[in-house]
């Protein structure tokens, strides 16, 4: 995909910069894009690490597992066929508390993990099952509780208030969770009312 | 809702999560300072990983941008961008979002510097960039750990999650910061 979208935005760059009369512009902007791609990511190095440590000691401190605790009976009402299986249960719990402390690299081998529990019940076929949908849905939307790599952003842009958007962001996560969860409910109704 | 609520809210949230974490690490007694340059270090690691991708994708959307062809983009979709509630100069990164994550990060460097970060298009940009996921990589990953070939609706489930989220960063930002 990122094949097509990639060359696709060079080469209608290049022609399109052509027949504007804009080619040393456009030129001038591959240059100096390539020099400025170091420059951010020298930009946003300070504030990753500072937040990957911090993030660390959230994981060391059990303070994740106790967040999943927390989070356990509420995620069980969105999954009623799994809620007495606690390791597929327990997997997308972690999964989505790691998501939400932003810890990528944790988060993503919980979510195999969890997606390979949820396979088990589903007897291996290979098609998606309820649960699967609803906990990729839940994923995918899901609220991050410092949206570090922005703020990073932001603050590389010389924004005046970097973290500023933080509460619009959990406001927009919600958003797009509740309407995702209704989503999801919705489209497996109507599956199983066609059946 | 009073607006300043979301303001003061966002000024609070990253001093009080600093000591809310300190704190239970303390109280739970892990070497908070070990564990936090043991973290530290994985943050330089994933800052390597994306930075060839970022070079090649900076790349891309600065021709585009520079060619007039990101403007040509910005007005084609300016009338569904209206109807919408959301500002046309947010709309490539919509449409980029749920495809790709180190283009998005790209195009919101390149939108904060066009517009400003404190601009209305540059906090929509970064709320967006904040709220939403990339759905195909995401679901790619996923589905293929477990070898599920039919994903059934999860698609476009996401989708409508994303697009929800998209509106209503346009919305909240209008809201709490004015246009």
């Amino acid at each position: 995909m990122l094949n097509y979208i990639w060359t696709g935005m060079l080469a209608a760059g290049f022609i399109i910069g052509m027949l504007n009369g804009r080619l040393d512009e456009v030129t001038k902007a591959a240059l100096s894009s390539a020099g400025r791609a170091v420059e951010l990511a020298i930009g946003l190095l300070g504030i990753m690490c500072l937040w990957s440590g911090l993030m660390n000691i959230a994981e060391k401190s059990g303070l994740i597992r106790a967040i999943a605790r927390i989070a356990n009976p509420i995620l069980g009402l969105l999954f009623p066929r799994i809620r007495k299986n606690r390791s597929a249960l327990g997997a997308i719990v972690m999964n989505l508390a790691a998501n939400f402390f932003g810890l990528g690299n944790a988060a993503t081998p919980l979510g195999i993990r969890a997606m390979g529990e949820l396979q088990k019940i589903n007897g291996g076929s290979g098609t998606a099952s309820d649960s699967m949908c609803m906990f990729l849905v839940l994923n995918t939307s899901a609220i991050q509780l410092i949206p570090t790599t922005v703020i990073a952003l932001r603050n590389d842009a010389g924004s005046a208030a970097p973290s500023e958007i933080t509460a619009c962001v959990w406001a927009a996560s919600v958003c797009a969770t509740i309407v995702g969860i209704l989503a999801v409910r919705i489209f497996s109704g109507l599956e199983r009312a066609n059946r | 809702m009073n607006a300043a609520v979301f303001t003061t809210i966002s000024s609070y949230a990253v001093p009080v999560i600093f000591i809310f974490i300190l704190g239970f690490g303390m109280i739970k007694d892990v070497n908070v300072y070990d564990a936090f340059v043991e973290g530290a270090a994985e943050g330089i690691t994933t800052i390597i990983k994306i930075l060839p991708s970022l070079v090649g994708l900076m790349t891309a959307v600065g021709v585009f941008r520079a060619s007039g062809a990101l403007d040509y983009v910005v007005f084609i979709l300016k009338p569904l961008a209206s109807a919408l509630g959301i500002p046309a100069g947010a709309m490539p990164l919509a449409l980029l979002r749920p495809i790709s994550g180190s283009a998005s990060l790209a195009l919101v460097a390149d939108t904060l510097k066009v517009y400003g970060p404190d601009s209305y298009v540059g906090r929509v940009v970064s709320t967006m960039m904040g709220s939403t996921e990339t759905i195909f990589y995401t679901l790619t990953v996923y589905f293929g750990s477990a070898g599920i070939k039919n994903i059934r609706y999860t698609l476009a489930a996401a989708l409508i999650a994303d697009f929800a989220g998209v509106v209503a960063a346009s919305w909240i930002c209008a809201l709490v910061f004015g246009r």
